[in-house]
């Protein structure tokens, strides 16, 4: 193709996307717009299968049966939604296989929060409600991304996410209006959790690389900083009716701006966990990949089943 | 309590989808491939789902205002009453698949007698978990015979897992006083005579999967009556963990 051509066909695709129209597997795309999604839906999918393993953690340790069906329901959900973002990301030309070899390898990356241990049952509520609630306010956006099969995925994962969330919050509830231990422990669950979800909506604007290009493309209608602030404002009330304490000295509201004023963030620690040095990042990695590992042998035995079967089959027609 | 028989019957039921239940939670985020981990996650959590309306019944006939988290998670060992089979660790993958199938084969054919009780809820509740446990029986044989007749690595897996679960299988049909009480009173389902076309059904699949038989003379009893093996008390310890270390709660 000329590069008078690609620049033709870049510009339709330009129009089409400021049309609001949706870009289908099959449509011409650039190759940046390819990668960039790949990038980011694969993330997105490790995240999901990562973050299984945090709460699975509590599955056999849930307090009462309801809240363990409730958790045992959540992390399949998440199964769930790695596998929709894993056949996405396939619709661009990239197999699940590869995407694991990325994961495994550390070339590709996943959510910074996973990294982080979940020490008490008061955990399983504060990752519901403060870490799914940031993950919505970076996903419902993308129920409208120019990438159709993306945005689909999206739309079903939201509706999951946001009754994920209503769970979380619902386990601190319970617990703030508990017994002094119980409110001891949601308060503490607060403390460490609080930060580590403001780090999720990702660096500042000014070190943010791929922002003004994901804005281009729909990916993201909002840049960082505007979702964590999205995200204190509707938070710290959801904290004021539990009767727990933000952990920020300088948490304050501002009236003039009708937003939350709040202290400084951590960066050094979010670029640590970032490039693996984090709480809980080897035993993540080591459990994701002692998993594909352990159960080679098990895919491989489907494999040759299924060979066996259609051969017989083969076998059998003739 | 006026009837003990019956909620001892009941618990001798729910235990052995609470245990299993609990073994198949702690594989989640670990299994082989995304679509096993959900399966296995799946299982689990109706397992659990039937163990709350047990439970919930149970409580009721005791009529003292236990709840299904006291039934659950309050009794020590000796008082669990599920089949040895159930409490088994997941020592890789055959193991995970062959306790299920060892188990569902059962289960199915138990919850179709079971059906038929006189008692409206118990029946009830069989109705319903019938239609989940033929799903999980179709997930587990499917998997011994992939396993099974797949490669020669995971047919000798399969095969190890068979023989060494094999011995547990015999207490499935055992019966308990409480059987004996409640199988007189219509109530309960007489397991001995499920007993046959068990192995039957297990023949065949086993067949198919291209693995042997075990022909074994010695088998594993005691669970039904509280003699667990040495798997069970740490079962248990996370099971109960925060119902022990704060008590008289609510979550």
């Amino acid at each position: 193709m000329s590069e008078e051509q690609i620049r033709s066909l870049e510009r339709q695709f330009d129009e089409r996307i400021s049309r609001d129209e949706k870009i289908e597997p099959k449509d011409w795309m650039p190759e940046k717009y390819r990668q960039t999604h790949i990038r980011q839906i694969s993330q997105h999918a490790h995240s999901e299968i990562v973050g299984m393993l945090p709460e699975g953690n509590w599955i056999s340790r849930a307090p009462s049966l309801r809240r363990k069906v409730a958790l045992l329901a959540k992390v399949q959900d998440e199964a769930g939604h790695g596998l929709y973002l894993y056949s996405a990301c396939e619709t661009l030309g990239v197999s699940r296989d590869e995407l694991y070899q990325q994961l495994h390898s550390g070339k590709a990356k996943y959510s910074s929060i996973f990294n982080y241990p979940a020490l008490t049952w008061a955990d399983m509520g504060a990752v519901g409600w403060l870490v799914d609630g940031a993950a919505i306010i970076n996903q419902v956006p993308l129920c409208n991304t120019s990438y159709g099969p993306y945005a689909r995925a999206m739309i079903r994962v939201c509706k999951e996410e946001s009754f994920h969330q209503r769970q979380g919050f619902e386990i601190m509830l319970k617990l703030a209006n508990g017994t002094p231990e119980q409110k001891d422990m949601a308060q503490d669950a607060l403390n460490r959790w609080w930060w580590p979800s403001l780090m999720m909506l990702g660096p500042t604007d000014d070190k943010s690389v791929h922002t003004e290009q994901s804005m281009k493309w729909k990916l993201k209608r909002k840049t960082n900083d505007e979702l964590r602030q999205q995200f204190i404002d509707q938070t710290v009330p959801q904290a004021d009716v539990l009767g727990l304490t933000i952990p920020d000295p300088d948490l304050k509201w501002n009236e003039e701006r009708q937003s939350y004023d709040f202290g400084a963030i951590d960066w050094d620690e979010f670029w640590q966990v970032v490039k693996g040095h984090g709480p809980m990042n080897k035993e993540r990695m080591k459990a994701r990949v002692g998993a594909w590992e352990n159960g080679e042998w098990v895919r491989d035995a489907a494999m040759v089943h299924a060979e066996k079967k259609r051969t017989r089959k083969e076998k059998q027609a003739v | 309590m006026k009837n003990e028989n019956l909620y001892n019957y009941i618990l001798g039921i729910a235990d052995n989808s609470l245990i299993l239940g609990q073994r198949l939670g702690e594989i989640t985020g670990h299994g082989p491939s995304l679509e096993t981990d959900i399966a296995c996650t799946n299982i689990s959590l109706d397992l659990f789902g039937q163990v709350r309306s047990y439970f919930q019944y149970a409580g009721k006939i005791a009529g003292d205002g236990r709840s299904e988290d006291d039934i659950a998670m309050l009794r020590k060992e000796r008082d669990y009453k599920n089949v040895l089979l159930v409490e088994q660790p997941n020592t890789n993958f055959a193991f995970t698949i062959g306790r299920q199938f060892l188990f569902d084969v059962y289960h199915l054919a138990f919850l179709g007698e079971l059906q038929k009780s006189t008692d409206l809820t118990l029946s009830a509740i069989a109705n319903k978990c019938i239609k989940e446990v033929s799903y999980h029986e179709r997930f587990s044989s499917d998997w011994i015979k992939r396993l099974g007749d797949g490669t020669e690595e995971s047919n000798a897996k399969m095969q190890e897992a068979i023989n060494d679960l094999w011995r547990y299988t015999d207490e499935l049909f055992h019966q308990t006083d409480a059987d004996k009480a409640m199988v007189a009173e219509g109530i309960g389902v007489d397991v001995t005579t499920l007993k046959d076309a068990y192995y039957t059904r297990l023949n065949e699949v086993l067949g198919e999967a291209t693995l042997e038989v075990p022909q074994l003379k010695y088998f594993q009893k005691g669970g039904k009556n509280g003699i667990h093996t040495e798997y069970m008390g740490y079962i248990l310890a996370e099971l109960q963990y925060m119902q022990r270390a704060y008590p008289n709660m609510e979550w």
